[in-house]
């Protein structure tokens, strides 16, 4: 099962998005949260979201969910912590971090591709509300 | 620089600390207002690290921990964007114990290159790159001259403060302040200067 984590320069935002995806997951399925910085002050954290990618790969692959500006730049240099062969199989989905994490999570827990995940999420950037 | 290296960075983390208030009210005027904050904690943080490895005298592994510790302790974009930086000034620095003119170029050349790609930018966006793509030209341009490594970076410092001028008359196109488009014209970018204000405490330290 793809892994889904979420980075928010908030560690809040980040829990509380894990908690609502984790209301439509498989029980297997890895929801991660890496938000915020270690003394809790807001901002993201390359080597926290390197690790988080690690905890939610089950072999499948991750897909990440961000929210503004560093939380890409510290992603991006989180895949650089990573052994060749899994960050083949890590991918950004350019979606909204709240939409976009529960559209993963319902594809992934699916059983479904990295691939179909991220295009599940990124999906979600079409989403009407009214 | 040689075993200087733990004093050379506690002297840029000073610049960083005592110009802390000033960066941070840069960024307030076009981005989130945490650049001086940010990078403070960042250095305070590299300041803990460097006690506890005082014995390391390989500048490569000393950069490399430099890297990874503002990666996960500033924050902000200048997190990864510095951390990225001192990572890559670590190669060609690798089980070194003295900088020469030559070394020194290569490391901020690799320093940049590695802000670039990060960052995904070039120069004239309104970011670091305006006073660190004008320091590196500048500095290899004294090194092709034969300059002293002083002499260099005195140079580059110069070059360096007009790139920090030049952002006020330019737009952002990058980073927060890209929101603000034409109004982000007249101000001053903080990640600019706070590249102004490392590579200055560098020259003073190495002038005394």
């Amino acid at each position: 099962m793809v892994g889904v984590v979420i980075v928010s320069h908030s560690q809040k935002v980040a829990e509380g998005i894990r908690e609502m995806a984790l209301q439509m997951a498989a029980p297997q399925q890895q929801v991660i949260a890496a938000g915020g910085m270690a003394d809790g002050g807001i901002g993201t954290d390359a080597v926290k979201v390197s690790e988080a990618i690690i905890a939610a790969n089950t072999g499948d692959g991750v897909v990440i969910l961000v929210d503004l500006g560093s939380a890409v730049l510290s992603t991006e240099t989180a895949f650089e912590f990573l052994d060749d062969e899994l960050r083949a199989k890590v991918k950004i989905a350019d979606a909204p971090i709240l939409e976009g994490a529960i559209s993963a999570v319902v594809e992934a827990s699916l059983g479904s591709s990295l691939a179909a995940v991220v295009a599940t999420a990124e999906g979600a950037r079409a989403l009407n509300k009214c | 620089m040689g075993t200087y290296v733990y004093e050379v960075m506690a002297n840029v983390g000073e610049a960083i600390t005592r110009n802390k208030q000033m960066l941070t009210d840069l960024d307030a005027a076009i981005g989130d207002g945490d650049h001086g904050i940010n990078m403070a904690r960042g250095f305070e943080a590299v300041h803990s690290k460097m006690q506890a490895m005082e014995a390391e005298i390989d500048i490569g592994k000393v950069m490399k921990t430099v890297g990874m510790t503002l990666i996960s302790s500033v924050g902000g974009a200048a997190g990864p964007l510095y951390g990225t930086a001192f990572l890559r000034a670590a190669g060609p620095s690798q089980q070194k114990t003295q900088v020469d003119v030559e070394t020194a170029g290569l490391m901020l050349g690799a320093a940049i290159t590695g802000i670039k790609e990060r960052g995904k930018a070039i120069r004239g966006e309104k970011t670091m790159l305006d006073a660190l793509e004008p320091a590196y030209d500048a500095f290899m341009e004294g090194a092709k001259d034969g300059k002293s490594l002083i002499a260099c970076l005195e140079v580059a410092c110069e070059a360096a403060q007009q790139g920090v001028e030049y952002t006020k008359t330019i737009v952002a196109t990058k980073g927060r302040a890209s929101y603000l488009g034409e109004r982000s014209r007249g101000h001053q970018d903080p990640g600019a200067t706070s590249s102004y204000i490392m590579l200055k405490a560098l020259l003073e330290f190495l002038r005394r």
